[in-house]
């Protein structure tokens, strides 16, 4: 038995708040990247819910898109954790703000 | 043999060109020698060319060097034209030029810049002669602005004061407002007639405009502003006493015997487009009149004897003006003429007194010098006569002929006569004040002569030129100049005798005044009236104090408005604009993730919001 989409949307919407909400806030950069993950599950979830809506299979060939590029961004954005903590000793993104005027 | 005409003007400018190029490094005899002899050499060169020209019997000579550039109908040539006029302007420059540079060969060899000073004056010979002997105004006006460059070097010899600087530029800047209308006249003939050669355009002139007209008054007009600023005219002649801050030989060549009657030149020149029916000459001889009239008072009370010399100049040139504006043209050039003699001896003659002098130029600190300075005694004595047109001197000869073709013009002649012989009256007035104070009474200053042959030499030959010089006028003037010359005649009227006994008059006067002390003028000076109409006199009746005003310091405050160039400012003003937007911009590049983060979010958001709304 199917909940009716509309709930469905909602807790994507709430869990798409809370990962943007956590990329704002927080300094570590591991939170930062947990919550980037938050948010693109929040955008899968609706996909699956709109498949399932119309009776589509795309909707679920776009989460499994978004699975392997969430893979792959995890994979390149933990190589530049691990150079952050080896080169500035920290996790902490606002001390690394080099990059500016 | 009148080819050599060539080596008149290039003998002096080699001279230049040799003490410019070897910057001093040059003994100071071998400067003296080639700073002289240059000049020495193009006296004798244009003594052998006039002899040979008046003896063909030719009323002119002209000699091609080559075509200075063509463009389309426009070729002007540079070629030498020798006539009666020019023969004489090149006669007082390159004779009276000699005998002044010799005098400078000893006047100056103390001073420093020997050589230079050789160098400027040798340039100056070289220019002058140019403008004289220039068959085109081309020429003639390359010639102009030579002196007045010349001038203005001169001027500021001594450029380690800044106040000889100032008298620099101020003769620069004056005399170029006078070029710019000669400049304008010169562009105006061109567009009206097609060409600059003086006899080509002369000609034009007289056939195309032969009953006068706008265009004709107006070209003429033009260059009178050009000689006027040339010769120290009013209202352009606040320059010339402030000239005097260069060396005195400077004072006695450029500014008295030659480069001041350039305007004199032009205007005889151009004599045939002055006589065209028009305006153009009661212009000349009105700046004539009141320019004398004005000088001849302020030349009174000056206490300087070398701005005595340049005020009774500027009287002298007013004159000259006067003859030319009543169509005296010989009298006016013989006036030229014998006023380069005895202007130059007495600058010569006052520059030995203030050497004697240790460089004392005031003559209440000099006095009884008449029997310690016995030969610059007797030349300024010979020249003061002149000068006051003593009957027998040369300037008696020059001066009556002025006066009376003066009162014989016909619509002003009386005014015209008034005012110069009142004038004559005060120049005899202010030459025996000059006299009498400079070499009579105590001594106040010892002189100490050294002057050698090199520096009264040249004193005593102009001596004689003033005397005599009167004769040669006649000779040379009365039958190769245009008009026949000045008539050598004496009526006995009312108005003769008037002429002839005014100067005597003031020479009287002048006597009782500071002589003898027979009219007490103390009171009368000391007096508030006599104290203000004795400033007012001595500040040259206001034009400096004119000139300041309206235009001197009204530009000065505009400079300094303009400093920041408020024309600038609409670019400046783009440009600053960019500058500030982008340092506005550059703060938000911190470098700091979350910053950029929050960003995207804010324009996210308000990219929903705008498509919520719009739907």
């Amino acid at each position: 038995m199917m909940p009716p989409i509309e709930h469905v949307l909602v807790l994507a919407l709430m869990l798409f708040c809370i990962g943007a909400v956590g990329v704002l806030v927080r300094r570590n950069i591991i939170f930062i990247l947990l919550s980037l993950e938050f948010m693109m599950n929040a955008c899968a979830m609706v996909f699956i819910a709109a498949g399932a809506k119309w009776g589509q299979p795309d909707g679920q060939i776009m989460f499994m898109l978004i699975l392997a590029i969430a893979a792959s961004e995890v994979a390149v954005a933990l190589g530049i954790v691990i150079q952050m903590a080896r080169r500035f000793r920290t996790l902490d993104v606002d001390a690394v703000s080099e990059l500016r005027e | 043999m009148s080819e050599v005409l060539w080596l008149v003007p290039t003998i002096p400018l080699l001279g230049s060109i040799i003490l410019l190029c070897t910057e001093g490094r040059l003994p100071k005899l071998a400067v003296a020698v080639v700073g002289s002899g240059s000049v020495g050499l193009a006296a004798i060169c244009a003594l052998f060319v006039g002899m040979n020209v008046i003896g063909t019997g030719d009323w002119y000579y002209a000699e091609t060097l080559w075509t200075w550039m063509a463009v389309g109908d426009f070729n002007p040539s540079i070629t030498l034209y020798l006539d009666g006029l020019s023969l004489v302007m090149t006669g007082v420059i390159t004779g009276v030029g000699f005998l002044i540079h010799l005098y400078a060969t000893g006047y100056m060899w103390e001073e420093e810049g020997y050589s230079r000073f050789f160098a400027y004056m040798n340039l100056f010979v070289f220019a002058m002669l140019m403008l004289v002997l220039g068959d085109n105004l081309l020429t003639l006006f390359l010639g102009w602005e030579g002196v007045g460059l010349c001038s203005y070097l001169l001027i500021g010899f001594f450029h380690s004061d800044p106040e000889n600087g100032y008298a620099a530029r101020k003769a620069f800047v004056v005399t170029r407002v006078g070029d710019t209308l000669m400049a304008l006249g010169l562009f105006l003939l061109f567009r009206e007639l097609g060409t600059l050669e003086i006899q080509a355009a002369l000609d034009g002139a007289t056939t195309a405009w032969p009953d006068g007209s706008g265009i004709n008054t107006a070209i003429c007009l033009l260059l009178l502003g050009g000689a006027v600023g040339k010769s120290a005219q009013v209202p352009l002649q606040t320059w010339l006493p402030d000239a005097m801050a260069g060396p005195t030989p400077v004072s006695a060549l450029i500014h008295a015997a030659t480069m001041v009657t350039a305007g004199v030149y032009l205007i005889a020149r151009m004599q045939d487009m002055f006589m065209l029916p028009g305006p153009a000459m009661h212009w000349v001889a009105f700046v004539g009149l009141v320019t004398l009239f004005i000088s001849a008072f302020t030349a009174l009370v000056q206490t300087d004897i070398k701005r005595i010399l340049a005020f009774s100049t500027m009287s002298q040139i007013g004159y000259m003006f006067l003859a030319l504006g009543v169509g005296a043209w010989s009298a006016g050039i013989f006036h030229l003429m014998t006023h380069a003699f005895f202007k130059a001896l007495l600058f010569l003659a006052s520059g030995s007194v203030i050497l004697a002098l240790h460089h004392e130029q005031d003559i209440f600190k000099m006095g009884g010098l008449w029997n310690k300075l016995k030969i610059p005694f007797a030349s300024m004595l010979i020249g003061s006569l002149a000068l006051a047109a003593l009957p027998g001197t040369s300037g008696f000869f020059s001066k009556d002929a002025i006066l009376l073709t003066a009162y014989q013009e016909t619509s002003y002649g009386l005014l015209f006569w008034v005012g110069a012989a009142s004038a004559a009256f005060m120049t005899s007035l202010y030459t025996t004040r000059m006299i009498l104070i400079t070499f009579f009474g105590e001594v106040k200053t010892e002189p100490h002569d050294h002057s050698k042959i090199n520096m009264w030499g040249p004193l005593l030959v102009l001596c004689a030129l003033s005397i005599g010089g009167g004769w040669l006028g006649f000779m040379v003037l009365a039958s190769y100049m245009g008009d026949g010359g000045v008539p050598l005649e004496f009526h006995a009227d009312a108005i003769a005798l008037l002429t002839v006994g005014v100067p005597m008059i003031g020479i009287l006067l002048g006597y009782l005044i500071w002589g003898n002390q027979a009219i007490p003028v103390d009171k009368l000076a000391a007096s508030s009236v006599g104290q203000r109409v004795q400033r007012f006199f001595h500040g040259g009746w206001g034009f400096d104090w004119i000139y300041d005003r309206v235009i001197v310091n009204p530009f000065v405050r505009l400079a300094q408005v303009n400093k920041s160039d408020f024309v600038d400012l609409m670019f400046t003003s783009i440009a600053s604009l960019t500058a500030g937007i982008h340092r506005i911009v550059k703060r938000t590049q911190t470098g700091e993730l979350r910053w950029y983060a929050t960003n995207m979010v804010v324009g996210l958001l308000l990219v929903v919001l705008i498509v919520i709304v719009q739907a």
